[in-house]
């Protein structure tokens, strides 16, 4: 092997992780049409994030001819700045798998006397009688701590929102699993 | 020395690296104090408890505040780019960081420019950021429980929140995950998955499984999961083998939650303080091995 060569395979062992994974944890904002495509990106521009606007890959099958490509993992907070603006998008699908869903399974666990209710890699838990949320668990991403830290100690009906305090995809999945547990838990 | 690099839930904490240090309910790292209830500050608790057993010394942290918004992940991202070439541990343990592909690959690279390379274990985002990026290769551990296990089971799901119903339809599907997950080139070179039972396996299949003590209340506990992975990585950096480690740490863990008597509402601090005398207790008893093998 040349000198040269062995050289090239040290460049390429340095820029392959970032190429393959370059798309890998971002996501797609759909919308109705290209005005509110305008607005949402002057709105999150605005904001700071890192998005851009490009064509729609191949499986959207609704919106129009342009999407905003967005740091998927902050989907919750972005979500949240949209509609407070009256811009929300039509939908958000993984770029890599657009067909993706959100998770839509929960498994429950009666402990007598709590209740614990998971949402993919998140649980919530609650005292049934008191409906005092005693513990959260799972998750990766930094907001679950800190959902934790606001809501442990809580009745249910005051605790904050995750959907209104957290940011992350993790902050989303506690928001479904609060949701079931108040169904679970409303008279 | 064993490093561990994770997030505190507070904005307004600043970026800190230094040795760690347990002081009442709190970490201390460079007079900035924390308090012990889950998460990253879990982890480094447990592990100092460890290192107590060990004679291992005060693991060193790299933290900084960050709700979810990702700033604070993002800086620390930046920060260890630039000084973890330089650094020199046995052991480097990624906790709750914010899931981000490109600075992964980039702290990974710095990692892989130290003269010694690292023991290296994922965690919660930093594993999610580590399977995403194609890299599960690079590491000799992930510690996932049974949805994370799921995402890396899952080759399309970008994260937990995306894992497909297929994967989380069926209960006990642990063993199938595990081949999945290797399958797909998303497994560590060793797994610990954390759950009713502890799996401990590799791209060979899985070589032990802890079941006992149990204490059902730990799986609603936040913070439990975190204990177990600052028990493992605090083994692997006194020179444990991984999977012996994994096998000692998921006992370990075990036994100190049965010391606490835990209910679902039990805070971790709870626990943590039970870990000299159950980790001693286990490496006593050839803890490593303690475990009920499989063929």
């Amino acid at each position: 092997m040349s000198s040269l060569a062995f050289l090239n395979i040290f460049k390429q062992r340095k820029s392959t992780p970032a190429q393959q994974g370059s798309s890998l944890d971002r996501g797609i904002l759909v919308f109705e049409n290209t005005s509110e495509v305008i607005r949402a990106e002057a709105i999150l521009k605005e904001e700071g994030w890192d998005i851009r606007v490009m064509g729609p890959p191949p499986g959207i099958r609704s919106g129009c001819d342009l999407v905003i490509e967005i740091p998927l993992i902050e989907e919750l907070n972005i979500l949240r700045t949209l509609q407070s603006t009256g811009n929300p998008p039509l939908q958000v699908v993984p770029v890599s798998s657009p067909l993706l869903q959100p998770v839509d399974l929960f498994q429950e666990k009666d402990f007598g006397q709590h209740l614990m209710v998971r949402a993919a890699n998140m649980k919530l838990t609650v005292d049934k009688e008191t409906l005092t949320v005693v513990n959260v668990s799972g998750g990766g991403c930094p907001d679950v701590p800190f959902l934790a830290q606001e809501m442990v100690g809580k009745s249910l009906g005051d605790a904050p929102n995750p959907r209104e305090i957290g940011h992350t995809l993790c902050g989303y999945a506690l928001q479904l699993a609060y949701e079931v547990m108040k169904l679970k838990c409303s008279p | 020395m064993l490093a561990i690099v994770g997030t505190v839930p507070r904005e307004d904490f600043p970026l800190v690296a230094g040795e760690a240090v347990l002081v009442d309910d709190g970490i201390i790292v460079n007079q900035r104090s924390v308090p012990v209830n889950r998460g990253t500050p879990a982890l480094i608790a447990a592990a100092i408890k460890a290192g107590e057993v060990l004679g291992t010394g005060h693991p060193f942290a790299y933290l900084v505040g960050d709700t979810g918004l990702g700033h604070g992940s993002r800086h620390l991202y930046e920060y260890l780019t630039d000084r973890l070439k330089k650094a020199s541990f046995d052991c480097i343990a990624f906790h709750y960081l914010q899931p981000d592909v490109d600075w992964h690959n980039r702290v990974l690279f710095s990692v892989e420019d130290m003269k010694r390379r690292p023991a290296l274990v994922a965690d919660a985002g930093f594993m999610y950021a580590a399977k995403m990026s194609g890299q599960a290769k690079a590491y000799d551990l992930f510690t996932p429980d049974a949805g994370e296990l799921a995402f890396l089971a899952d080759e399309e799901a970008p994260h937990p929140f995306y894992t497909r119903g297929f994967m989380l339809h069926e209960k006990d599907r642990v063993p199938e995950l595990i081949g999945r997950a290797y399958q797909h080139g998303n497994g560590a070179r060793c797994l610990l998955v954390k759950g009713k039972q502890d799996y401990v396996a590799d791209q060979n299949g899985i070589s032990a499984l802890v079941d006992h003590p149990s204490e059902e209340a730990m799986e609603a506990m936040g913070g439990t999961g975190d204990t177990l992975t600052g028990l493992v990585a605090a083994l692997m950096a006194s020179g444990m083998p991984v999977k012996d480690a994994a096998v000692a740490a998921a006992r370990a863990n075990r036994v100190a939650g049965s010391y606490a008597r835990p209910t679902p509402a039990t805070q971790v601090i709870d626990i943590i303080i039970h870990i000299p005398r159950a980790l001693e207790e286990v490496l006593s008893q050839g803890g490593h091995t303690y475990g009920q093998g499989i063929s």
